[in-house]
């Protein structure tokens, strides 16, 4: 079970090293929403803790969107996806592998993000306190993104359907990731610790939800 | 199956009850019930903005089971079950979200704040979109009908913890300043007044699921007829 | 329903199919198809486009789910298809199943991961000199002309030396020299046990390998033949009609 999962992550990694067509998309859309983000508030500022917080966030959001229509529609394309349905993998290990690979693209978007965020914000972003949020934040993210970009990768319109199913069940990741790392940014460590645990929970719980699910949603 | 029920047809019955139901519970409102002291008449739209809300949460509860029993036993009644239910918790939830509004302009001085509750079924309102929005984009109805059932399940389990961090987000933020007239007692002619007004909608609502539940299941059989005709 | 043309043969048979349905919405994809299909036998699916012949082995292959009906592979029911079965089928689809971005070596060592097949190296080997790949196995896949894909798929569908094979027209982009290089490899499975399903547009390659074929129109089996010669007989009786 584990070789049937890191052969699939391999494979994922190794196509996308090869033709980076998701994680360059992902990286360029972040840097961007900074950007933008940048001249909407003043991320230099005094208010730069929380408008950077949510500047960061909004971007790993798009960024996590972009690379789940892009990485979806790529495995759709030649038919890997069909191969890979077809063959005697359990259908939870499936979503593992899937979600894998995805929490990889989406860690080294976030790393060049992170180190924008200190670099040009003067942001003291690497905490730990910031990075355990982060942790589960992109957790939560992308456990439901697998889950609902699998649905949405053979619909019509999915580029539309894909965020107006994730955005709004995606709402406690976003407060809380935004929440948590306002206040780890700010020093309060104790006061980001419900958020911690929100998102803790958020994760455990979905997580174990989506292994239970995607056996029905797994199929062409 | 046949629309023609032999001896009594509950669903006459039903609509029956229900219009009689809803008739005495506007006349309630609006005779019966007093004006509230701080709100004046806007406080009667609260008769109606209740139960909406309860039916709007309600609705996803019964897509939740169904849609838990459409995955478990793959039977076409649960998932035209869902689909019914959907669409009157849209209703209902849009509802709420209009008369909340209106009832907010004169009380809150807004027609929107983000307070909690409200929120929550903000979110509500978008996720039954998506529920509508996944169905007509899959192309096949018995893959949508499964997708829709995962979403069933995945939001009918994030509701709580949405309203849990929308209220924990909202009291770590300046709220706006809200009269909560929690004070007295509501008067008894109130109380009887939204017993009666939540009751006579419940009934609808079953009316309407019900009427909504044949709709569907004449959908499937045109659908099936279709099939058999032109396919 | 389409009766099947029964055979009394003397082992039990590999796949079973009963009034398998498959509608998209109002759409019948296919309206009740009958079939089984026995070790030794190559099994035909024959039909104009459109006639619902993917469908069918998308279904068999367990991607699709059927709208009504029964699917038993092996003597089991397979609804959905166990993946101890999904282990026996050697799929060749409309689309490579490939990763245009891997080598021909990197996808079939993937593949051999997923099927979990022992002695992996020396497998790969086996089926790339089967079909003859050998001389561009670390070219990229995206590299490679379509017929060259197509024997990349069919030596990915054999990977795992499976009992059954279903090839969905696999002589797609073949040149002469591969087609009869398949024509042998489907020949061979089935001398050796195996059985294959098999639609194509090409009725001289379907007629050297078929044992037994069915005709698919608009969902429905229009007629089946039991042997090679009926269905070079039911051949050239529509060949006539379209003729006329």
């Amino acid at each position: 079970m584990l070789s049937q999962l890191w052969a699939i992550v391999q494979r994922d990694l190794l196509s996308e090293w090869r033709a980076r067509e998701v994680v360059i998309g992902m990286l360029v859309m972040a840097l961007l929403t900074l950007l933008v983000f940048n001249f909407a508030f003043d991320l230099t500022g005094a208010q730069r803790v929380a408008s950077g917080s949510g500047a960061f966030w909004v971007a790993v959001v798009f960024a996590t969107l972009l690379g789940f229509g892009r990485a979806t529609a790529l495995e759709r394309q030649e038919g890997a996806w069909e191969g890979l349905l077809l063959s005697p993998v359990e259908r939870p290990v499936i979503f593992l592998a899937k979600l894998v690979s995805m929490l990889s693209f989406v860690v080294v978007v976030e790393a060049v993000a992170l180190v924008v965020m200190a670099v040009l914000f003067g942001l003291p972003v690497f905490r730990s306190g910031v990075l355990v949020v982060l942790a589960l934040g992109t957790l939560g993210l992308c456990t439901l993104g697998t889950l609902f970009s699998v649905m949405t990768a053979q619909a019509k319109a999915r580029e539309v359907l894909l965020p107006a199913l994730l955005f709004p069940l995606a709402i406690p990741v976003v407060i809380s990731a935004v929440r948590g790392t306002v206040l780890e940014l700010s020093g309060f460590s104790a006061e980001a610790a419900p958020w911690k645990s929100l998102l803790g929970g958020f994760v455990v719980l979905f997580f174990s939800l989506s292994l239970v699910t995607f056996g029905a949603v797994a199929e062409e | 199956m046949t629309v023609r029920q032999r001896g009594v047809d509950w669903l006459a019955v039903l609509g029956g009850a229900s219009f009689v139901l809803v008739a005495l519970s506007v006349a309630m409102i609006f005779v019966y019930a007093p004006a509230d002291a701080t709100q004046g008449d806007v406080q009667r739209l609260f008769y109606l903005h209740l139960p909406a809300a309860w039916l709007a949460y309600l609705s996803f509860f019964i897509i939740f089971v169904s849609s838990i029993a459409y995955l478990l036993r793959g039977r076409p009644l649960w998932d035209r079950l869902a689909r019914s239910a959907a669409e009157l918790g849209f209703i209902f939830t849009t509802l709420v979200l209009l008369t909340g509004s209106i009832w907010g302009r004169p009380i809150w001085g807004t027609w929107w704040t983000w307070d909690a509750r409200l929120t929550t079924t903000l979110i509500l309102w978008f996720i039954y979109l998506g529920y509508f929005l996944l169905r007509s984009y899959v192309s096949d109805p018995e893959r949508g009908a499964r997708y829709a059932a995962v979403l069933g399940i995945v939001g009918f389990v994030d509701i709580p913890i949405i309203h849990m961090s929308v209220r924990w987000w909202r009291t770590l933020h300046p709220q706006p300043i809200v009269v909560r007239s929690e004070g007295p007692a509501m008067p008894t002619e109130m109380l009887v007044t939204m017993l009666v007004t939540l009751v006579a909608f419940c009934v609808l609502y079953v009316f309407l699921l019900w009427v909504k539940y044949r709709i569907e299941t004449a959908r499937d059989e045109v659908l099936a007829l279709r099939a058999a005709v032109e396919g | 329903m389409t009766r099947p043309p029964t055979e009394t043969g003397t082992s039990d048979p590999y796949l079973e199919v009963e009034g398998l349905v498959k509608r998209y919405g109002w759409k019948t994809a296919l309206a009740g198809v009958s079939f089984a299909v026995y070790p030794g036998e190559c099994f035909l699916v024959l039909g104009p486009n459109g006639a619902g012949k993917s469908t069918l082995l998308r279904l068999l292959a367990g991607v699709v789910r059927p709208s009504a009906g029964r699917i038993a592979w092996f003597g089991r029911d397979a609804m959905p298809v166990p993946l101890d079965v999904r282990a026996r089928l050697g799929v060749v689809m409309h689309r490579t199943m490939l990763d245009p971005e891997l080598s021909v070596q990197e996808n079939l060592h993937y593949f051999a991961r997923l099927y979990r097949v022992s002695e992996a190296a020396s497998r790969i080997r086996e089926v790339v000199v089967l079909l003859g790949i050998e001389e561009r196995l670390h070219e990229r896949v995206r590299q490679l002309s379509r017929g060259y894909q197509q024997r990349v798929a069919l030596a990915r569908a054999l990977l795992h030396r499976p009992s059954v094979l279903l090839l969905d027209e696999p002589d797609t982009g073949l040149d002469q020299a591969s087609r009869r290089r398949l024509v042998a490899l489907v020949r061979e499975h089935c001398a050796h046990g195996g059985a294959v399903i098999m639609t194509t547009h090409a009725q001289e390659l379907g007629i050297e390998v078929a044992t037994k074929a069915v005709y698919l129109e608009r969902g429905r089996v229009l007629w089946s033949a039991r042997d090679a010669g009926e269905l070079r007989e039911a051949l050239a009786g529509s060949a006539s009609l379209v003729a006329v």
